[in-house]
């Protein structure tokens, strides 16, 4: 374990990781919204779904710092009296976790039929490339949106709703898998050609062997660098989803719901409803997306 | 292609049907997608009817929309239906889908043209002149408000504009198209002054993010372009510089200028969709969020299909100016010298 700790910090990666103040402090800014949104439970001020706690009394409270605030809600209070910053971790919560499943979703999806696509090729290939073509064509966003609206259709209201999250998960994470599907393929193709891969299929290993075993970990780099950009356009298109009212249930709020909600009192000056879960949902997928330029410069030998 | 059509046809001809006859199976499928959704999410018949309704007044129905017959034949009808503008009804308004597209059109389009104005003559000028004064402050700046515009979700960008124009300034309409005037079928606001101020803030909502890409695009193209010879060769033969800039470097630059723009007008209808929502302009997107909150199936298929034909034409367009932007591919297929 040590061992693999030190060839760590000796790595490549982690010097270029040391020497970017900006990829740093976006690590360090997605470190804080990941352990605010997994600890909320245990370390949010208020518990914003616990009904009795609440009080109309404290609506419409706003930010600590300003005259009228009050020190126990530092972010202010919204329209049912729910501490703004509780109700922050525990959306980005549902953010996380949609962003998270959608991903591993996708690249699971996507990564699956690349893998078959680029090693058996023939007529499989040229099918699930067109799907790829044609799914491409559509922006992602418009994908998730559809399956959303059929599925919204074709299920009754109250089975719908149990089942929201999963949906959304499905929608967004199928509305992406081409990406994943493209790049493995490209270099699955790559490999199959070289040398370790003849002499596996020389000493009879079995196909589904050879994908997993020995082609898969040799495709997997860039997999990593997608995914990790698709992370921060699965909690843009989460949010997106849900300031259209179509996304989470409201029973479980993510920042796209808070969003959504504060815009409806932006007009009488309650501008902290809607403004701070906004800065914490670009905090987050800035974040995200500079960690993964970073990791795409740091992985990539011809920046070296 | 056999060898007896090439005659016939002249390069471009060919090309076009070429382009055509690859869009085909992509309109195909997504018109199969939106026929099946059409036929078996919901159930149709439950939904016209209503409450009350004998067995009889059922098959009868059945029979009037063709759901008793085999799928291809039915199919073959949406096709046929859809071609000429015909979607049914939509189950939320019980009105014909193609009246409300019709009527929704012109805020949608207005809209689009406006945010592709707004990137296009904002970001190619703020491109050329970060890629020529690489180092000015200004280009600093305008780098790195670019990364904003990026990094920033669409809604938020409105709501931001919002906040600032509409409830701290006062000085801009949040919500609505302002007075329009009928000119026929289509409802413009450009003839008014509450029309135009309507359409500042959500332009600028829908046009922010193109305008950076755009922006990042053409500096990132003229940097590449300027190092080239005949730049240099341009340069030697003692031609002003504006000359240089615009007429020899800008023009090779629009190759990837005209394709992103391209693939970004189906970015830009999505997020019109986001756009209306949050200012409540009564456009297509506004009407398809509504649709997909309330299941309204008709008006779900009608816009796929019609949002996949607009990419398609727009796919076709692109090519089009590929063709005649880019002399070498003219060059290439018309000789078949590749």
């Amino acid at each position: 374990m040590t061992d693999t700790l030190r060839r760590f910090f000796d790595s490549d990666v982690w010097w270029s990781f040391t020497r970017s103040p900006i990829t740093i402090i976006s690590a360090i800014v997605a470190l804080i919204c990941i352990l605010g949104a997994v600890f909320a439970p245990w370390i949010a001020p208020h518990n914003p779904f616990d009904l009795a706690s609440l009080n109309l009394l404290d609506a419409f409270k706003p930010p600590a710092w300003t005259e009228e605030g009050e020190r126990a809600y530092l972010l202010g209070t919204d329209d049912q009296g729910r501490d703004v910053l509780s109700a922050i971790m525990y959306g980005a919560r549902v953010s996380l976790l949609v962003g998270l499943s959608a991903t591993l979703f996708a690249t699971t999806l996507g990564v699956t039929l690349g893998l078959l696509a680029g090693y058996l090729g023939g007529k499989l290939d040229a099918l699930l490339m067109r799907i790829c073509d044609v799914q491409l064509t559509f922006p992602s966003i418009l994908v998730a949106l559809l399956i959303d609206g059929v599925v919204r259709a074709a299920l009754p209201r109250e089975v719908h709703d149990q089942i929201a999250l999963f949906v959304v998960i499905f929608a967004i994470g199928i509305s992406e898998w081409p990406k994943f599907a493209r790049t493995v393929r490209g270099s699955t193709m790559v490999e199959r050609n070289k040398e370790y891969v003849q002499a596996a299929r020389v000493i009879g290993v079995s196909p589904p062997r050879i994908m997993l075993s020995h082609v898969l970990p040799n495709v997997l780099g860039p997999v990593l660098v997608i995914a990790t950009l698709n992370l921060g356009l699965a909690i843009l298109s989460e949010a997106t989803l849900s300031f259209l009212g179509v996304g989470v249930p409201a029973t479980q709020p993510s920042l796209g719901t808070l969003i959504r909600i504060g815009n409806d009192f932006l007009f009488s000056g309650e501008w902290w409803i809607t403004i701070f879960p906004g800065v914490t949902l670009i905090a987050m997928v800035l974040s995200v997306n500079l960690l993964g330029d970073w990791l795409r410069d740091a992985l990539n030998p011809k920046l070296r | 292609m056999p060898a007896a059509l090439d005659l016939e046809f002249s390069p471009l001809f060919a090309f076009i049907i070429s382009r055509i006859l690859q869009a085909l199976p992509v309109m195909l499928t997504v018109a199969l997608i939106s026929f099946a959704m059409f036929a078996y999410v919901g159930d149709p018949v439950a939904i016209m009817l209503g409450q009350d309704f004998t067995e009889a007044q059922r098959q009868a129905l059945v029979q009037d929309l063709g759901l008793d017959q085999p799928f291809w034949v039915q199919f073959g009808t949406f096709i046929g239906n859809a071609i000429q503008g015909e979607f049914g009804l939509s189950y939320r308004l019980s009105r014909p889908v193609s009246d409300l597209i019709a009527e929704r059109a012109p805020a949608t389009l207005e809209l689009a043209f406006c945010a592709a104005a707004v990137a296009l003559l904002i970001g190619v000028p703020m491109g050329v002149y970060t890629g020529l004064y690489r180092h000015s402050w200004l280009s600093r700046f305008f780098l790195t408000f670019s990364l904003i515009g990026v990094s920033l979700p669409v809604f938020l960008i409105g709501i931001l504009l919002i906040l600032v124009f509409a409830v701290w300034l006062g000085v801009l309409p949040s919500f609505g198209r302002g007075d329009t005037v009928k000119l026929g079928w289509w409802s413009t606001g450009f003839l008014t002054w509450t029309g135009i101020k309507a359409l500042v803030l959500p332009s600028i909502t829908l046009g922010l993010f193109q305008l950076t890409l755009i922006m990042r695009l053409v500096r990132a193209e003229m940097l590449e372009v300027l190092r080239t010879d005949y730049i240099k060769f341009a340069r030697a033969r003692g031609l002003p510089n504006r000359a240089v800039h615009f007429g020899h470097a800008l023009k090779n630059t629009l190759v990837p200028v005209i394709t992103i723009v391209g693939l970004q007008l189906g970015a830009i209808i999505a997020f019109a969709i986001v756009t209306e929502t949050v200012f409540q302009w009564p456009g297509m997107g506004l009407l398809f969020i509504q649709s997909v909150n309330q299941a309204d199936i008709p008006v779900m298929a009608a816009y796929l299909l019609l949002i996949s034909a607009l990419f398609v034409t727009i796919n076709l367009i692109v090519d089009l100016l590929y063709y005649a932007v880019d002399p070498r591919l003219r060059l290439g297929r018309g000789q078949g010298a590749h």
